[in-house]
């Protein structure tokens, strides 16, 4: 009966209420988006009246809806370079085959899921069975789909752009659900507000509450780990790629139904603002950390900000500028909140 | 694997039903004949059409559609190639004049960094003409001749047409941050229109957040009573944010595109300024050709302006069907 004491067993310390918001990953970007919030709101009025929130609002909610599917996939330890221009293959799909080949809406819109989750399915497929980087192969994918992208447009538009999708059969049911608004105390709000709240619902859900949340941590921590404990990496990988896809198809048949018509070169350099957002919601770029209410927050912050500028009333020669400094703050203040966090966990 | 082969079964099942559903009244944009009149001459000459215009870009695909048909009714051998990288252009020079072309057609973004290539094309005795930009080096270089628009001339007519509509204060879009060009244009309008003008900066490749922050800035500043967009895609999303923010702001826009003269027609839009790409495609291969063949050059070797030429109201409905095809 040698009794070795276990008293001292770090691993059941218990943490205080404030060390545990601190370690997670969304709060260091929920500091940010109140910092920023408090900065314009004291700056312009309009920023912060009804019509301003609704106006940030929106290009935070379609930035959102992408960076959530992103920062899954981050966490399980990838990139998607193509998801910008993913967005346009999805938008110029439906738009094609409906006014061009006179296809079903709905049947065009199913063709254009098909396609982009096909897409995705190849992206993870690739990036499995080569063990290539996901930077090197999303990249090939994000080049050729810019050309596809082009080319096909060009061939069967003879102009960069595929319109008139306003008058496609079934175009009101569609802007009712992607791109109508609703009216809070008298000032109209874009519905792609609503989805955006749901999507990170369901991100945070999925990520948080289900096994798959959990295999996603544990392939983006350690694959080789993952492997040997049963974790399916193929199609854990696989599918991450896939929801970055279906996020894609969603956010490009919105724009599409939005402005009635698509440019053959949307989407091209947004795969970095997707990414940027998803890292400072806490997102690592080496995978297994991270949260989709945070890549929402910073989808949030960068909404904020790009329109903060404007009603600010700043030089809009400087505004890339004032961007860059405001993400740069954001992500420091998140490593510097993270770092104390963890330090303060011993 | 048996999921698997239900996915490639489901993969070529899908275009088979596509084909079935492809009859509904959807097809609003199939184009009915555009089998386009033209000559087909016999010439022959081996012409190459070296760009700075991105991929893509609408401008540039008008540009590109006018050098094609000007191939075709000279019946020549042209290539159109671009890179947006002055170094990357003036190797593509090179190598063109390394294949002996019979004439070179060259834009000039960045003239200095391209003059060596064309000075070496001059001097191996290819005839050069420059388009759309560096018309001010075009002579000094030894080109033929400069086929172009003036940005100071055509931002000279929009700011004179917003005054003459009583517009005071205008935000002029800018959606290429650093794009000489566009700064140009701003500040000719603001310097003919004698108001308050300033520049707004939105990302093109972002659509409806360019939306949002032309909206942000109507609702931040309620003087505004005018906006002028650079692009004809940014023009159509200016029009949406001047109706949602219940502006009473005027719009004016560069260039063009279907929607635009849409746009137009139904006031949305109150005019656009065009300088007519199509031209600057298709006429230097004739310029060329012609001074190949029979040694003419036009004007004296004089700029040739291309625009700008204003539609409004008045001819919106007839550009719509062209701007459609590509040609306007």
């Amino acid at each position: 009966m040698s009794g070795i004491a276990v008293a001292g067993d770090e691993r059941l310390a218990r943490v205080g209420l404030f060390r545990r918001l601190l370690v997670k990953p969304e709060l260091g970007s929920l500091i940010g988006a109140v910092v920023i919030f408090v900065l314009f709101a004291s700056l312009s009025d309009v920023f912060r009246s009804k019509e301003g929130v609704a106006n940030w609002l929106d290009p935070a909610s379609t930035l959102g809806i992408m960076a959530v599917a992103v920062a899954l996939l981050m966490i399980g330890g990838h990139f998607d370079l193509s998801a910008g221009v993913q967005v346009a293959t999805a938008g110029i799909t439906s738009g094609i085959l409906t006014t061009y080949y006179g296809m079903n809406t709905w049947l065009a819109l199913a063709v254009s899921l098909a396609l982009v989750l096909g897409v995705g399915f190849l992206n993870g497929y690739l990036v499995m069975r080569t063990g290539l980087p996901s930077f090197i192969i999303t990249l090939g994918m994000f080049l050729m789909l810019q050309g596809l992208n082009l080319g096909v447009t060009k061939l069967v538009t003879n102009t960069v752009q595929v319109n008139n999708f306003d008058k496609v059969s079934g175009y009101g049911a569609l802007h009712a659900v992607l791109a109508s608004t609703f009216t809070i105390a008298g000032t109209p709000f874009q519905i792609a507000i609503l989805w955006w709240i749901l999507v990170t619902i369901a991100g945070s859900y999925l990520l948080l509450k289900t096994r798959f949340g959990n295999w996603i941590f544990a392939v983006g921590g350690d694959r080789s780990a993952s492997t040997n404990v049963g974790v399916p990496v193929r199609r854990t990988t696989i599918t991450l790629f896939m929801l970055t896809s279906l996020a894609a198809w969603f956010i490009g048949n919105t724009q599409i139904v939005r402005l009635t018509s698509i440019q053959a070169q949307t989407g091209i350099g947004q795969e970095l603002i997707y990414i940027v957002a998803a890292v400072i919601g806490g997102c690592l770029l080496t995978g297994g950390y991270g949260s989709a209410i945070g890549a929402s927050l910073g989808a949030l912050i960068f909404g904020m900000t790009s329109q903060g500028i404007v009603y600010a009333g700043w030089d809009a020669d400087w505004f890339k500028f004032f961007l860059g400094a405001m993400l740069l703050l954001a992500v420091l203040a998140n490593q510097f909140v993270r770092r104390y966090a963890e330090t303060s966990r011993r | 694997m048996a999921r698997m082969r239900a996915w490639t079964l489901a993969g070529a099942l899908l275009p088979a039903l596509a084909l079935v559903a492809c009859s509904s009244g959807n097809a609003v944009n199939k184009q009915t004949s555009t089998t386009a009149a033209g000559g087909s001459g016999k010439y022959g000459y081996k012409i190459a059409v070296v760009t700075h215009g991105a991929a893509g870009d609408a401008f540039w695909s008008i540009v590109k559609a006018g050098v094609q048909k000007g191939a075709s009714d000279m019946g020549d051998n042209v290539s159109y190639e671009s890179d947006g990288d002055p170094q990357k252009q003036a190797q593509l020079i090179d190598a063109a004049v390394n294949q002996k072309v019979d004439g070179l057609v060259v834009s000039m973004a960045n003239p200095d960094a391209l003059k060596g290539s064309i000075q070496r094309a001059i001097s191996a005795g290819i005839p050069v003409i420059t388009i759309n930009s560096g018309q001010d080096k075009s002579k000094e270089f030894g080109a033929l001749t400069h086929v172009g628009s003036n940005e100071t001339l055509a931002g000279t007519a929009v700011g004179n047409q917003l005054k003459a509509a009583g517009v005071k204060n205008v935000v002029c879009v800018i959606h290429e941050a650093g794009n000489v060009a566009l700064e140009q244009r701003c500040a000719a309008v603001k310097a003919a229109l004698g108001g308050t003008t300033t520049n707004l900066q939105v990302d093109n490749n972002n659509l409806p957040a360019a939306g949002s922050t032309i909206k942000a800035k109507l609702q931040a500043d309620k003087a505004v009573d005018g906006v002028v967009t650079l692009g004809g895609q940014v023009a159509t999303v200016a029009a949406q944010a001047i109706t949602d923010a219940g502006s009473p702001a005027k719009l004016a826009t560069f260039d063009l595109n279907a929607d635009v003269a849409k746009a137009v027609q139904s006031g949305k839009i109150l005019f656009a300024v065009d300088q007519q790409p199509y031209l600057q495609g298709y006429l230097p291969v004739v310029m060329l050709t012609l001074y190949k063949a029979n040694l003419n050059v036009l004007g004296g070797g004089q700029p040739v302006l291309t625009g700008p030429t204003l539609v409004t109201k008045d001819n919106a409905a007839q550009i719509e069907k062209l701007a459609a095809a590509g040609t306007r």
